[in-house]
C-alpha cells in the first residue's frame, strides 16, 4: 500500500461559478442590467420590487424578474400585476437559488429585449451568499424591524453586496430604529457602499434607488 | 443549511480524481475555506459521514482549514489579515479596506489515498 497526496486545488462550487461566469458574459453580451436581491425572510424584497417595476416600467424600460421562493408563486403573482414578465422559482425546500436554476428559468426569454431582470432569491442571509447567480450587482436588503447589527451578524452577505437598500423606513420612529449605528455598521462590515432609505408604502426613497439603476445601467451601456 | 449539497460536491469531485488510482482508498480530504465563506465547520463534518457512506470516501478524514480575511489597505500600500469579520479596517492604520485579497475560498485543496501496490495487486 503506498500512501500519495493528490493536489487537486478545485472550487467546490466550480459547476455553478462556471454556469453564473456563462450567464454574466451572457447578460453583458445582451446589455440586460441584472440585480439579484437579498434579505432574511420578511425584510420587504417583493414590495421594493413591486414598486420598482411598476416604476422602471412607467419610465419606458424593460423589466422583467425572477423570483425564488421554497413554495408558492404568491410573489410572482404580485410582482406579475405590473405587466412585466416574471416567473416564479420553486425551490423546494432547497435554501438558495443557483446560476443552473436562473438558467433554466431564462428559456425562452429575449434577453436582448430587457433593460434590467431582478431576481429575488429565497429570503435567508447565510446561504445565497455562496452563490454566484452572473449579476452584475447584489443588493441587499435590511429593514428598520430586524435591529441595527444585522450586519455584523451576517458580514458575509453584507460585505458581499455591492448596494445596500434599508427597507420600511416609515416604521422606523415605531420600532425605535437607530439609524446612525445601522449606516455605521453597515459601512463596517462593506466600507464605501450605495446605502438607500425606502419605503414601498410612502415611496419616500425611490427617486434615488432608480436613479442609482438608471445610472448603473447606463455605466454598463457598450 | 447549504452545506449537505457543498459536501455531495466534494464527495463528486474527490471520487472522481480518485478513480484514476487503482484500488484507491480516499483516507483524508483537506478543504481550504475562508472565513467569509459561509460554512460551518461542524456541519460539514456531520454532513460528510452521512453523504460519503457507500461511496470511496467512506471512513475518510474531513480536514477544514480556515483562512483569515486578507485585505489590501491602500494607505499603508500591503495585504493585511484581519482578526475577524466584524470590521473591515486595517488593524495597523484603522482606515477602511475595500479590496478583498483573501477569504471566500470554498476549495478542496488536496486529498490522500492510500493505493494498492502492483505486488498486492497481483495476489
Amino acid at each position: 500500500m503506498t500512501t500519495r497526496i493528490v493536489e487537486l486545488r478545485r472550487g467546490i462550487l466550480k459547476k455553478n461559478d462556471e454556469l453564473a461566469a456563462g450567464l454574466r458574459a451572457g447578460f453583458a453580451n445582451a446589455g440586460v442590467l441584472v440585480l439579484n436581491l437579498v434579505s432574511s425572510p420578511g425584510t420587504g424584497k417583493t414590495a421594493l420590487l413591486e414598486l420598482t417595476l411598476r416604476e422602471l416600467k412607467a419610465r419606458g424600460a424593460r423589466v422583467a424578474a425572477l423570483v425564488g421562493d421554497l413554495e408558492t408563486d404568491n410573489d410572482a403573482r404580485r410582482l406579475a400585476a405590473s405587466g412585466a414578465p416574471v416567473r416564479q422559482i420553486n425551490t423546494h425546500g432547497i435554501c438558495h437559488l443557483d446560476a443552473e436554476m436562473i438558467g433554466k428559468h431564462l428559456d425562452g426569454w429575449e434577453l436582448g429585449g430587457l433593460d434590467y431582470l431582478f431576481i429575488e432569491n429565497v429570503g435567508n442571509l447565510v446561504c445565497p451568499s455562496s452563490y454566484d447567480l452572473g449579476e452584475a450587482i447584489r443588493v441587499v436588503l435590511l429593514s428598520v424591524t430586524e435591529g441595527e447589527d444585522k450586519p455584523l451578524k451576517y458580514p458575509t452577505m453584507f460585505n458581499s453586496a455591492d448596494a445596500a437598500v434599508i427597507t420600511k423606513m416609515d416604521l422606523a420612529a415605531p420600532c425605535g430604529f437607530d439609524r446612525e449605528t445601522a449606516l455605521r455598521n453597515i459601512n463596517e462590515i462593506r466600507p464605501g457602499m450605495r446605502i438607500f432609505e425606502t419605503s414601498a408604502k410612502t415611496g419616500a426613497g425611490m427617486e434615488a434607488w432608480l436613479g442609482y439603476l438608471a445610472e448603473q445601467r447606463a455605466g454598463r451601456d457598450h | 443549511m447549504h452545506e449537505l449539497s457543498i459536501v455531495a460536491s466534494i464527495v463528486d469531485t474527490v471520487t472522481e480524481s480518485a478513480a484514476a488510482y487503482k484500488g484507491a482508498r480516499v483516507v483524508e480530504v483537506r478543504l481550504r475555506v475562508g472565513a467569509l465563506a459561509s460554512v460551518v465547520e461542524d456541519s460539514l463534518q456531520f454532513c460528510y459521514g452521512i453523504a460519503t457512506e457507500g461511496t470511496a470516501l467512506e471512513g475518510s478524514r474531513l480536514v477544514v482549514n480556515v483562512l483569515p480575511v486578507v485585505m489590501h489597505c491602500v494607505p499603508c500600500g500591503a495585504d493585511v489579515e484581519l482578526e475577524g469579520v466584524q470590521s473591515f479596517r486595517c488593524p495597523k492604520c484603522g482606515e477602511p479596506c475595500f479590496d478583498l485579497r483573501q477569504g471566500r475560498e470554498l476549495e478542496i485543496e488536496a486529498i490522500e489515498i492510500d493505493e494498492m501496490d502492483e505486488v498486492e495487486e497481483k495476489r
